[in-house]
């Protein structure tokens, strides 16, 4: 098991006001999302358990491309992995986001 | 005085040893190795079928029970090493030559018994290519063919899995060679004639129904949103962009969503009767809905698959079939049409590197190549012209005349960035130059060279390597849509904006296709339940498929 944290700095909050929202599942090649509004508007946490160590340059790299383009600010976003590939955990942030823009 | 005849004579001989153990043509499935034994000498090039589907698994068992005292060296001559049998007479000694073309199933062991020095490998061939061999200098002196049924005379029908036999046996039948098909049952007369009885010498009753592998069944419920997202992309950029009506599908999961999202995402897009029109084909069950939605007008096939023949026979209009109602599939033929009619091949692999030279092959496995590298190559024999293969020439033309260019066919490669278990996709170099290094292979094992591939498509975007100019834009134009694997992270991201900026690479927003559409609800079935519904009941997929 390894755990990451990466905090971002975002230009604008996260348009919305859903204060928290799940998505994804904990299934192998898959992983489960939590956000929740709780940060200053214009910060981003993103936290992860994954079960396979080593792919932090992998992570940082995913997360920053997720934070660039979705500017979530005011979110806090843990990540329960359970081995998913870059391109899903691309796709579950950027769905996790349209819910919490609802 | 010469003598011309001496083959002729050698086959005589080997007829009348085979008699003994037959009543006319038949043979007891029981008297089988008697009849090999009869029949084989030592050193004989030998077809034994084992095609993609069919194999002719009771004869392979009878090979590889005859006494190696008697029957050894033999030089196997076989487009697919299937069975374990096809291997275990190396073992022995009943066989020490391979030429061959395809090895899915039993890649790891034929790696191995390659490494160990049991096999004497000529080449590992394309399909056409062995098929061409047997008629120059692979040609068999015995052929061990599979049908379902045949008469007294040896008249033969071989089912919907036509596939190679027509090939094989023309080869051996019209030069002094001997064929023996191993058929389900002995029948007073055959539901068609797909091989005539004066071209086979014996007919052995086989003691259970031949082997069928179910190669081209995808399960619409294991279909991931990337692969989704994937498909949209090839629709919208590549088969609508260039207009493809004539194509061949590769069997991975990413062209099964396209076949999937025709009726659906494509009806929306319009492209109905523009698109995917005409094929060359295994009968995908994921292509039945579009089929059933109007889409497909024709589609010519390499084999069958396990379940479809129901469905075929209830839609002759699309379907190649016989006078008896069921498939007509002829592979040689079919790759051909592949080859030389389609204007697109769109298929998947596991390792590209950063030219785009790409290879299925892994450091413990060698699957072979099957039909990929002739679907998935340029034909500069082609001289008829059409808008895509126009399009994709002009799109390629760096110097020269334009009064004297041709056109170009598009290969395209469909692949997730990274594979089961995180393995990457995109490589520095493939693992396919380590195993020939290892096994003392001539030529690198490449499945399709960087010079024919004309587009990678991946969840990051297409990147078209036809606009590329020279060797460092192709590199990260293959980098800029490598996703999060080390090569693509290895990108040079100003030069990746340059060619995004020019259309070599183009994202989803640069389609108007938003990730987040990419969806199961977009499938027009989600299941191989889903599959029946829309054939009305006509497709029966295998036992495995079947999970309600």
């Amino acid at each position: 098991m390894e755990s990451l944290t990466f905090r971002h700095t975002t230009k604008t909050p996260l348009p919305g006001s859903v204060p928290s929202a799940i998505t994804g599942v904990v299934a192998s090649g898959n992983l489960e999302i939590l956000l929740e509004r709780v940060l200053p508007t214009d910060v981003c946490e993103v936290a992860i358990e994954t079960p396979i160590a080593g792919y932090g340059d992998v992570w940082e790299a995913v997360v920053a491309d997720f934070v660039a383009r979705a500017q979530p600010g005011g979110l806090r976003i843990s990540i329960n992995d359970g081995g998913a590939r870059p391109d899903t955990v691309s796709l579950r942030l950027l769905q996790g986001a349209r819910l919490m823009e609802a | 005085m010469t003598e011309w005849r001496r083959e002729k004579l050698a086959r005589e001989a080997r007829i009348e040893a085979g008699r003994v153990h037959a009543a006319g043509k038949v043979v007891p499935a029981g008297t089988a190795v008697a009849l090999l034994e009869a029949v084989l000498r030592p050193g004989d090039r030998v077809c034994l079928e084992g095609d993609n589907q069919k194999q002719a698994d009771c004869l392979a068992r009878a090979l590889s029970a005859c006494d190696p005292e008697t029957i050894h060296d033999l030089h196997m001559v076989q487009s697919g090493i299937v069975l374990p049998e096809h291997l275990d007479v190396f073992e022995t000694g009943i066989a020490k030559r391979l030429d061959y073309s395809y090895s899915g199933p039993q890649g790891a062991r034929i790696a191995k018994m390659l490494y160990g020095g049991q096999i004497q490998l000529g080449a590992v061939h394309t399909y056409l290519e062995l098929f061409a061999r047997y008629f120059v200098d692979l040609t068999p002196n015995v052929a061990l063919i599979a049908g379902v049924s045949a008469d007294r005379d040896g008249n033969l029908y071989t089912g919907p899995n036509t596939e190679d036999t027509p090939t094989v046996v023309e080869a051996t039948a019209f030069k002094n060679g001997v064929v023996i098909a191993q058929v389900n049952e002995i029948v007073d007369k055959v539901p068609r004639v797909d091989i005539p009885g004066d071209r086979i010498d014996f007919v052995v009753e086989a003691d259970t129904p031949f082997y069928v592998e179910p190669l081209f069944t995808r399960d619409p419920a294991a279909m991931t949103e990337t692969q989704i997202l994937i498909a949209m992309m090839a629709i919208k950029g590549i088969y609508a962009e260039y207009g493809i009506r004539r194509l061949n599908h590769g069997i991975g999961f990413g062209t099964a969503a396209i076949e999937l999202l025709l009726p659906t995402y494509g009806e929306k897009l319009g492209l109905k009767g523009k698109i995917a029109t005409h094929w060359a084909l295994n009968p995908h069950p994921t292509l039945i809905p579009a089929i059933e939605s109007g889409w497909v007008k024709q589609i010519h096939c390499f084999g069958s698959e396990v379940g479809m023949d129901r469905y075929i026979r209830a839609r002759p209009d699309v379907f190649f079939t016989g006078a008896d109602g069921s498939l007509r599939s002829n592979r040689a033929f079919c790759q051909t049409a592949g080859l030389y009619a389609c204007d697109m091949f769109i298929g998947a692999t596991l390792q590209i590197d950063l030219m785009g030279h790409s290879s299925t092959i892994t450091q413990s496995r060698v699957a072979g190549f099957g039909g990929a590298p002739n679907m998935g190559s340029d034909p500069h024999g082609r001289r008829h012209p059409s808008d895509a293969w126009m399009k994709a020439g002009r799109e390629g033309e760096i110097v020269g005349d334009p009064a004297l260019m041709r056109g170009r066919k598009l290969v395209v490669q469909l692949v997730e960035t990274f594979g089961d278990k995180l393995v990457p996709t995109f490589v520095e170099r493939l693992d396919a130059l380590e195993l020939a290094k290892t096994i003392g292979l001539e030529l690198a094992p490449v499945m399709i060279y960087a010079d024919d591939v004309t587009h990678i498509v991946t969840e990051e975007g297409i990147a078209n390597l036809l606009l590329c100019r020279n060797a460092d834009e192709r590199e990260q134009a293959i980098r800029g849509v490598a996703g999060y694997t080390e090569v693509g992270r290895g990108r040079d991201r100003a030069k990746v904006e340059a060619l995004r900026a020019r259309g070599v690479i183009r994202r989803p927003e640069d389609l108007g296709i938003e990730p987040l559409d990419a969806d199961r609800a977009l499938l027009a079935a989600k299941s191989i339940k889903d599959l029946v519904h829309w054939s009305g009941g006509l497709y029966e997929p295998p036992a495995r498929f079947r999970n309600w």
